[in-house]
Formats: structure tokens, C-alpha cells, sequence
């Protein structure tokens, strides 16, 4: 027995109780709630991001003159231009552009697994998990190359420096020669919230592909728990295009 | 065939209950309990048990408060190394306060308020046999008992628990060196309060989807009782806020363990300057008060959710402007989220922003008004009944206007400057979400312990209990307004060194404040003694003690997993019938349909009768929700 096979309600009843209104069910209804809940967490990060950025110094002179300084915030594609294996090359935002398309692709391969739940195709689901969990995979792999290169810093004849006029060697929460060291604590601190729910969403998906492989959802019935793992992963694909706009495009 | 398939599954429902009943063991019966009332059960006695922490920490500061020269000598054995020559420690001071605050708020007024009676009425009153998910409810409980296993841990301490007030502003929380209670104690803290914030998140989605997927065939939104919408709402306030104070909790641990600097700059001590540049303190408020306004309605609107139910009950009329009700709760849920800066006026804010902030803030006043004006009316010309939780309620009515009408003065941006930090704020909050929210939780016991415990409070001891409580809350807090309007700040560990003549003649009114308290927190005693004794020896309760209308009344007189017996009712009517023209009886339940009542339906009545079939016609489809 499932919701998917409840008998229907009547349209003008859908509110008068003893029914899931829009046969939404409440594992279903639960998750929304959750991501509701969590846009305000990402939101209040963001809002954060904003404050002190803008309460920084913005870099005023021409964007080829630019130059890593503690005293203004950085221009992304000054910071973000490098490419695995390709030292030296200037490839602004070629890299995350990368990530962020593998991620906003494993989304897809998630709708497809989803869909081929409604239509109760084991083999399919399988196929369509193992493609968004190496989606995923990949995302975190990306997103580990672009920490320890951040982390590197650039060449320290390029690099900010500190107060005494030295070049500052390498960025962590403390330094930052890209910039004011803000600008280092909210890139870990953010990128790194959200590729921890990247990551707890490649563990779900893992999760789910076990079941769905062993044949779990098969016998229930229903591949409605892809339908919700699948809503978080959306979620965190949206929150990742919300992070990308704020600290890679403005 | 459709009733063989009913019977079929009644007798599954049946079976699978009594199958149940074998199973569990102690452990999955009272400890890890998936059921919504032993859940609320654990919460409410958690909660209880934090009361008297919460309060006998008050009560020592208002032992130095009152008496600054008392010998406090025999405190030591309890306090050990914080009483120092026969003096409270001063670090000790900020840190009873604080944890007093935080107590109070999140682990006595928010888990165990909404904790016990969303858990305990949504699914009763919705008809349902359970939350949406058992598991988490159960998850939500346990976190929270870490979370307070978490801050009760930090008491005992030696370098105290948390101190830096209970909104925890850095610096002063960001800086282990600022202060004994920023150390381990502040760690502590921000802990315990991540996986409080976790608990109510669970708790919260829970009854959200329980409302919303759970409801009896017949129980449309419009039929639920104010109570369950009061829970609503405060459930979404919870869900969208506590988020807010998770990144700014996780923000602040990372300044203080991580060496980021988003709220510290520029920072001198003791003449060295500390490495932290670019972050902002102001960025913490605006983010800790997100959370912290609408955390004061998550405290009080269970609180009158709770009274409304109860007022329309033993009024033995219909609570007056259900409607406007429901409206009013969802005023104060939207305006909850817009008026934190409030809090800010002094922070340096645009003085423009402020007056923005100001007109919104004053706005709640409306639907707090429109409460107020609904309860008395409600109230009007009833056929009262005192009961101990009659009279909480009415109580709350009372503190409710009273600590409200001081609202409307502090939330001037102007008058703000001059009355903001001081005991004008303390007696103002103290009365209309402290006490309010007190009364709301006694009353809700009172008057649901029956169907909790199966057994009835003593009501004697229920009278004495409210009076001391009713005027003691108000001697305890009615004069703070006069030594706020005097200019004295709160969280000050004395007074003396004032010295003047005028500010010494509040010493007596601080005396008089301190021994209210004490006689006052006596007084909880009372209850506490008659909770546990009625728990086990207390009169056994009737069907339905209060007449009443709402369906947990319908359950057997201890419900046991599952809630009804067979199936569950179907509604047909609202929940406050009371006292209707030409009934014979002065209360109508809801699960009664119109069709049986034909002496006293008005005429859209009748034209309900014509709906019954097709809600009876949803009982397949309910209960076939309970099998997947």
C-alpha cells in the first residue's frame, strides 16, 4: 500500500482532513519544510557575505592594473583563474564554471533517476544514481583542487602583504593574500558549508542506490524516497548557484 | 466490499496495536519513546525540572539584588569557590543571569511549553494517531536532553558557565580572554544550543506536517482548534529562525576556536591589539535577533493558543472572533520576522531605519489587542467556571495587557534611548512574555494533566498555587518599572556605589522585589508537590473532565499508543459549540454531526448536514494513509 495507490479525493475535499492535501506525503512534505528552513541558514551566510564585503573597499582602478591587496576586496576572476595541470595560464572562472556545470548536471541525471522511479524501473534508477553520485563526487574532488590551490596563494611576487610589508604566503582563516583576510574566512567558511551538504548529499544518494540496488524499493512498492533525496540534491545544486553568483560573478 | 476492507484493517490497526503492546520494553515504552505523549510527557518534566534550576538561580541574584550585604556564607556548600568572604562572586553574578536567561527561554518557555503541548494536543486534537514521524519526535527529544546534559555540564565548571548575558554579544562571547564565562563555559554554550536548535527543527517540521497531512476526515483548517494553530504558527517561527541562530552560532565558533574575524575588529586588550580586522559585532546582533524576536512568540504564542482553548472551555461560550483570531496569530507570525532591530535602537542604527523599525514594532500592537479584546469579550457575560486553569488563563490575559502596554512605550525609537538596558526592559519582558508564557504552561497542565496522567490535580492546591503565583509575579515585577524608569541598568551586580540619596531609596524596593521572589519561587513548591502527588495518587479523572469539546476527549481516559480505539473520529463541527441555543447539553463536540443536533443548527448549518456523507466518505482513504 502506498499514497501512490490511496484512492483519490475529491478536488473540493482536499483540505477537509483525513487525506495528504495534494497527496503530498508527509516524508515528502518534511523534506520541504527542511530545505525551507535551511534557505535561511545559507540566507543568513549570504546576508553575512554581503555585510562585510561591502562595508570593504571595492578595487577602483582598471580591472587589468588590478593587484592583491589587504586594503580592497578582490576582483573573483583575479583570484579564481587557475586550471589543474596548466600552471600559469589565465583561465578566469573557466575552472568553477567546470564544477558548477558538473553539479547543475548531476541534477539532471537526478531528475532522470527519479522519473525512472515513477516508472518503477529498477535498472534505470541505478544507472541514473551512479551518474549523480559521481556528479557529485567530481563537484567535491573540484572543490578540493580549488581549496588547496586557494590555500597555496598565488606567487608571492603577486601576493598581498601584510603590515609590515611582507608578501603573505599561503590563505587560511588567519591570512589572506588575496585580500582582506574576510575575504578568505567567508570563501572556507561558506564554500565549505555548502560542500559539507554536498557531501551528506553524495552519502544519501549512495544511500539511496544501495536500496534502490538491492532491490529495498522494489518491494516497497515505491521509489518515493528518490523523489526526496532527489529534492535535497536540487536544493543544494540552487544554494551552489547562489554561493557561485555571490562570490564568483559580483 | 469497502467495509470489509475497513474491518479488515480495523482489526489490523487492532492487532498490531495489541502485537505492540507485547513488544515493548520498558526502554521503548518511557526512555526512547516513539509515542507523542510520553514524549511530551519527558518534556514537560524536563522542562519542570529546568524551571527550578532557572528560578533558584534568580533567586540568588536577587539575594545579592536585594540584600548586598548579606552574609551569603551558607550558600557554599551549593556555590563552593563562587561565594567568596561571604559575598556572590561578581563573574558568578553575570553568570547566573545569563544562564537564568538562557533557561528560562529556550529549555523552560520553548521545549518545555511547545515541546509538551504541540507534542502532547496536535495529535489529539487533529486526530491522529501520532506524529507525521515518530522516529524524529523521538530524535528531537534526545537532542534535546544532550543539549541540556550540555549546559547543565557548564554550571559545574571552573571557570563558570556562559556570561555574557543570554544574548551572547560578542566580543565579549568571541573573546575567551574578556571574561571567566567566555572560556570553556561559552564553548559549552554554543554547543548545547547547536543541538537545541537541531531539536526544534525536528520538533518543529514534525508538527507542521502533522497539521498539515494528519487532520481527521472533517478537520479542515477552519474546524481546528486555536490551539493547534497557535502551534502552527509557532512551529514555522521556530523553523525559519532557530536557522538564523545556527550560522550565527556557527559563525561565532569559528571566531572564537578558528581565529576568523566576522564580528571582531580592532579589537585593544590590555593595550595589545588583537589581529582581527574587517568583521562586525553589530553583523551578530542583526543575526542573533532574527532569531530573538521571533523567539519571544515562539515562547508566548502556545502560551495563548493554549488560552484561548481554555478560556472558550470554562466561559461555556465560543471564543469570540475565531477569525480574527487565526488572523491575529498570523500577524504577529509575519510582523515577528520584521521588527528585530528593535532590539538595535542604540546600536548606532540609521535613526531613519529606526523610525522604520519603530512603526513596524508598534503595528503588533494590533493583533495583541485584537487578543486581548477577543479573550475579554469571550470572557463577557460567560458562565465562568474558576478552575486553577481558568484562572492561569485569566491570569495571562492580565499579564499579557499589562507587560504589553510597556511594549508600546519601548518600542518608540526615541523613548528607547533612554529606558533601553534597563529594568523598565526587565519588568516589560519579564511580564509579558516571562510570566505570560509561565501562566500559559501552568494552565495547559492544569487543565490537561486529566488526559496526561488519567488522574486530576488537587484544585485547592491549584487555588493557592495561582494566587501566590499571580501576585507575586506582579510585586516581583510591577516596581522593576520605577527603578528602570530610575535609570538603573539591568545585569548590574550592585547598586550601591550609587549612593546617592534618591537611588538609595530603591534599596527597599529592591529588597521588596527580592522577597516577592523568594516567596513567589516557595510557592512553585506547591505545584511541584501536587504535580507528582497527583501523578500517583491523585483523583481518577472523568471521560471528560471539563466538558469539553476538542477530540482528545474522545480517546479512552488514558490513550494508549495509537490513541483511539478502533477508528478515529470524523468532525463535523467547530470546536467551541458551547452553550448553543436550543442544545439540551451546554457543549457539543466536534465529532458530533449536525444531523443529530437539528434542535440547534442555525440555518447554514443544515446545509452542512448535506457534507457529512462525503467526509464518512473519506474514511477509507484515511486510514489507508496509516498503512504504507
Amino acid at each position: 500500500m502506498s499514497a501512490i495507490h490511496a484512492p483519490a479525493v475529491p478536488e473540493k475535499l482536499t483540505w477537509s482532513g483525513g487525506s495528504e492535501p495534494m497527496k503530498a506525503s508527509y516524508g515528502k512534505l518534511m523534506m520541504w519544510f527542511f530545505l525551507l528552513s535551511d534557505t535561511f541558514t545559507f540566507s543568513a551566510l549570504l546576508v553575512t557575505y554581503g555585510m562585510i564585503r561591502f562595508s570593504n573597499n571595492a578595487y577602483s582602478g582598471a580591472h587589468e592594473a588590478f593587484f592583491f591587496s589587504t586594503t580592497h576586496w578582490p576582483i573573483p576572476d583575479k583570484v579564481f583563474s587557475a586550471l589543474p595541470f596548466l600552471h600559469g595560464l589565465e583561465a578566469p572562472l573557466i575552472f568553477v564554471g567546470i564544477m558548477t556545470f558538473i553539479l547543475i548536471f548531476s541534477s539532471v541525471t537526478m531528475v532522470l533517476a527519479v522519473e525512472a522511479g515513477h516508472r518503477g524501473d529498477r535498472a534505470d534508477v541505478e544507472k541514473w544514481m551512479l551518474w549523480t553520485i559521481l556528479g557529485g563526487a567530481t563537484f567535491l574532488g573540484s572543490q578540493a583542487w580549488e581549496w588547496s590551490h586557494f590555500i597555496h596563494g598565488p606567487e608571492l611576487a603577486f601576493a598581498a602583504k601584510d603590515v609590515a610589508g611582507n608578501a603573505i604566503d599561503g590563505a587560511n582563516l588567519v591570512r589572506n593574500p588575496y585580500g582582506p583576510p574576510a575575504f578568505a574566512d567567508l570563501f572556507f567558511f561558506i564554500t565549505g558549508f555548502h560542500g559539507t551538504h554536498v557531501f551528506s548529499g553524495v552519502i544519501l544518494n549512495i544511500l539511496i542506490f544501495f536500496n534502490a540496488a538491492t532491490g529495498v524499493y522494489e518491494r516497497r512498492g515505491h521509489y518515493e524516497m528518490v523523489e526526496k533525496v532527489g529534492l535535497y540534491w536540487h536544493f543544494v545544486d540552487l544554494v551552489w548557484v547562489f554561493v557561485f553568483t555571490f562570490f564568483y560573478l559580483v | 466490499m469497502a467495509t470489509e476492507t475497513l474491518h479488515a484493517i480495523d482489526a489490523h490497526v487492532h492487532l498490531h496495536d495489541e502485537h505492540e503492546h507485547h513488544e515493548l520494553g520498558f526502554v521503548q515504552k518511557y526512555i526512547f519513546s516513539e509515542d507523542h505523549k510520553t514524549i511530551a510527557k519527558q518534556y514537560l518534566i524536563s522542562g519542570i525540572i529546568w524551571a527550578f534550576f532557572g528560578g533558584a538561580m534568580s533567586i540568588i541574584f536577587r539575594l545579592q539584588l536585594g540584600f548586598p550585604n548579606m552574609d551569603l556564607t551558607w550558600l557554599k556548600p551549593v556555590l563552593g569557590q563562587w561565594i567568596v568572604e561571604g559575598k556572590l562572586e561578581k563573574e558568578f553574578y553575570l553568570a547566573l543571569v545569563t544562564m537564568h536567561g538562557t533557561i528560562m527561554v529556550f529549555f523552560v518557555l520553548t521545549a518545555g511549553l511547545s515541546g509538551t503541548f504541540s507534542n502532547f494536543l496536535i495529535p489529539l486534537q487533529v486526530g491522529a494517531r501520532d506524529m507525521a514521524s515518530g522516529f524524529i519526535n523521538m530524535l528531537s527529544y534526545w537532542f534535546f536532553f544532550v543539549a541540556s546534559v550540555v549546559m547543565f555540564a557548564s554550571l559545574f565548571i571552573e571557570t563558570g558557565p556562559a556570561s555574557g548575558g543570554w544574548v551572547i554579544y560578542p566580543p565579549l562571547s568571541a573573546l575567551p580572554q574578556a571574561m571567566p564565562g567566555s572560556g570553556l563555559g561559552m564553548t559549552l554554550w554554543l554547543s548545547s544550543m547547536a543541538l537545541f536548535i537541531i531539536s526544534q527543527l525536528m520538533g518543529g517540521i514534525n508538527y507542521i506536517c502533522t497539521i498539515i497531512n494528519l487532520r481527521t476526515r472533517g478537520m479542515s483548517f477552519t474546524k481546528l482548534p486555536l490551539t493547534i494553530w497557535a502551534f502552527f504558527f509557532t512551529a514555522i517561527l521556530g523553523l525559519l529562525s532557530f536557522p538564523v541562530l545556527l550560522s550565527a552560532a556557527l559563525l561565532l565558533i569559528f571566531d572564537r576556536s578558528f581565529g576568523t574575524s566576522f564580528y571582531l575588529s580592532e579589537i585593544y586588550i590590555g593595550g595589545e591589539a588583537l589581529p582581527n580586522i574587517g568583521g562586525s559585532a553589530i553583523l551578530y546582533q542583526h543575526l542573533f535577533w532574527f532569531l530573538g524576536h521571533p523567539e519571544v512568540y515562539i515562547v508566548l504564542l502556545p502560551a495563548l493558543g493554549i488560552t484561548s482553548e481554555i478560556i472558550a472551555t470554562n466561559s461555556r461560550k465560543p471564543i469570540f472572533g475565531y477569525r480574527a483570531m487565526i488572523g491575529s496569530l498570523m500577524g504577529i507570525t509575519l510582523l515577528a520576522f520584521i521588527v528585530w532591530a528593535h532590539h538595535m535602537f542604540v546600536t548606532g542604527m540609521n535613526p531613519f531605519l529606526g523610525s522604520v523599525f519603530m512603526f513596524l514594532t508598534l503595528i503588533i500592537a494590533v493583533p495583541s489587542a485584537v487578543k486581548a479584546f477577543n479573550y475579554i469579550t469571550t470572557l463577557w457575560r460567560g458562565n465562568i467556571i474558576f478552575t486553577p486553569a481558568m484562572l492561569f488563563s485569566i491570569g495571562l490575559v492580565s499579564l499579557f495587557i499589562s507587560g504589553g502596554l510597556t511594549g508600546i512605550i519601548l518600542g518608540n525609537s526615541a523613548l528607547d534611548i533612554n529606558l533601553h538596558d534597563t529594568y523598565f526592559v526587565v519588568a516589560h519582558f519579564h511580564l509579558v512574555m516571562g510570566a505570560a508564557s509561565f501562566f500559559g504552561l501552568m494552565a495547559g497542565v492544569y487543565h490537561w494533566f486529566p488526559k496526561m496522567f488519567g488522574r486530576m490535580m488537587n484544585k485547592t492546591a491549584g487555588y493557592i498555587h495561582f494566587w501566590f503565583t499571580f501576585v507575586g509575579v506582579y510585586c516581583v515585577f510591577f516596581p522593576m518599572h520605577y527603578i528602570g524608569l530610575a535609570g538603573f541598568p539591568r545585569r548590574y551586580y550592585s547598586f550601591t556605589a550609587l549612593g546617592n540619596g534618591r537611588m538609595e531609596a530603591f534599596v527597599d524596593m529592591n529588597m521588596f522585589i527580592s522577597i516577592a521572589a523568594i516567596i513567589t519561587f516557595t510557592a512553585q513548591a506547591i505545584f511541584a508537590i501536587n504535580f507528582v502527588y497527583s501523578i500517583f495518587k491523585g483523583k481518577r479523572a472523568p471521560q471528560n473532565p471539563w466538558s469539553s469539546n476538542t477530540l482528545e476527549w474522545t480517546t479512552p481516559i488514558v490513550p494508549e499508543h495509537g490513541n483511539w480505539v478502533g477508528e478515529i473520529p470524523a468532525v463535523y463541527r467547530w470546536p467551541y459549540d458551547y452553550s448553543k441555543p436550543g442544545s439540551a447539553s451546554d457543549f457539543i463536540p466536534q465529532n458530533v454531526p449536525y444531523s443529530a443536533t437539528p434542535e440547534s443548527n442555525f440555518p447554514e448549518e443544515n446545509e452542512e448536514m448535506a457534507k457529512e456523507k462525503e467526509i464518512e466518505g473519506l474514511l477509507d482513504i484515511q486510514n489507508s494513509s496509516y498503512n504504507h
